[in-house]
């Protein structure tokens, strides 16, 4: 979706690695708004010829013949084929390349870009990181991700609410992401429309806070149920708040009983051990 | 806001079709959208009023069949109607579900005039 001004043309969002000249926004369509409304369906007088053997039988209707040459098309399709389609070519080349990819999802001020800087710092040096960043301006989180020294791109969503596969596949060749690697995906900061879109990852992460409703899951429940993982972030502040974490973990399990949690405080390391043990785990 | 990104896809679907049957508008265009696909029925007309202008579905009516969820438990098969994702089974009380209808989001098909 354009950036500019909401409309659907072209690709509209960017892709930058920090220290890249950064453009304010790619123009990379043009606005002429042409419209042609002249349709002309005169079907209401016909002048039929009949040639019949050897004479002509030629009549003039005067009344109006209403043809109507209206038929119904059947389509059964997808509306989210072409992401769809994307996802599984994305996912294909993942696995080709043993490429384990991640799509962090929460919404915003979870802590999201926090946990990964500790997780890149602390395990780069036994897994090779890319990182991909999608928010919908700016490149700050790139250029906190590229100040742990790991291969980060930028994609700026302009107006948009959350990635797509395409996006996905376009940052993935500029980043040059490299065989037997980890791919990490922070979405953007949003708990309702990237529910939707399959980027093509391996697994899907959702990191909610204490700071937060411990209700999240029943509030937002697709995004939960199209997660394998659940990270509940900012231990450190449950003195402080009213999360009550049990509760938080019932009420996600009734929307996925299948939600693998994890409880972590990403700025003090608690349990970040056992999550970098699932990591290296799954990651082999 | 992703329905817009779901105009755009409907959009891009039907100016395909259009381009096959050689038609330059269509007027009416048939979906099938169940109630747990994730799209909100009121987003989805804003954006579609803003979306169309100027495409192969200027002028088509839009009729949407809302696609009742239907799930069917893990625990001891039986299948219920879903309203939320969170619902569990009414026979047994278990959250295992798997989800047999109720987030289509599909074009079923298109009018020509």
């Amino acid at each position: 979706m354009c950036g500019t001004c909401g409309c659907g043309t072209g690709n509209s969002f960017s892709i930058n690695k920090p220290g890249e000249l950064h453009h304010d926004q790619q123009e990379s369509h043009s606005h002429s708004h042409e419209h042609n409304h002249d349709h002309t369906h005169s079907h209401d007088l016909h002048d039929h010829a009949h040639p019949q053997n050897d004479f002509v039988h030629l009549h003039h209707h005067d009344h109006s013949h209403e043809h109507s040459h209206s038929h119904t098309i059947d389509v059964e399709k997808n509306i989210l084929q072409f992401n769809d389609m994307q996802a599984s070519r994305n996912r294909g080349y993942f696995e080709a390349k043993n490429i384990f990819t991640i799509n962090l999802v929460s919404s915003p001020g979870s802590g999201k870009t926090t946990f990964l800087e500790r997780t890149l710092t602390d395990l780069k040096s036994k897994i090779d990181f890319f990182v991909i960043e999608g928010d919908q301006q700016t490149l700050n989180d790139a250029n906190r991700i590229d100040a742990v020294q790991i291969p980060v791109i930028q994609i700026n969503t302009g107006t948009g609410c959350h990635l797509e596969s395409d996006m996905i596949y376009d940052a993935v060749k500029k980043l040059e992401v490299k065989d037997n690697s980890v791919l990490i995906i922070e979405n953007v900061g949003n708990l309702v429309c990237p529910a939707m879109f399959d980027l093509g990852e391996n697994q899907r992460v959702v990191i909610i806070s204490v700071t937060e409703g411990d209700d999240k899951p029943l509030k937002y429940p697709d995004m939960f149920a199209g997660s394998q993982i659940c990270i509940i972030n900012k231990i450190d502040l449950l003195p402080y708040v009213n999360f009550n974490v049990e509760k938080a973990k019932e009420y996600a399990k009734k929307v996925n009983p299948n939600l693998l949690f994890f409880e972590v405080s990403a700025t003090k390391g608690d349990g970040m051990d056992i999550w970098y043990e699932w990591l290296l785990k799954v990651k082999r | 806001m992703h329905e817009m990104s779901i105009v755009m896809g409907i959009i891009k679907i039907a100016e395909n079709e259009a381009a096959k049957a050689n038609v330059t508008q269509f007027s009416a265009i048939d979906l099938e959208i169940g109630n747990l696909s994730g799209v909100e029925y009121e987003a989805l007309d804003f954006a579609w009023n803003v979306a169309v202008e100027g495409t192969v579905l200027e002028n088509a009516t839009k009729n949407v069949h809302k696609i009742q969820a239907k799930a069917q438990c893990g625990d001891c098969d039986t299948i219920f109607d879903v309203q939320y994702i969170y619902d569990n089974c009414p026979k047994c009380g278990s959250y295992f579900k798997s989800i047999l209808q109720g987030k289509e989001l599909r074009v079923k098909s298109l009018d020509t005039y």
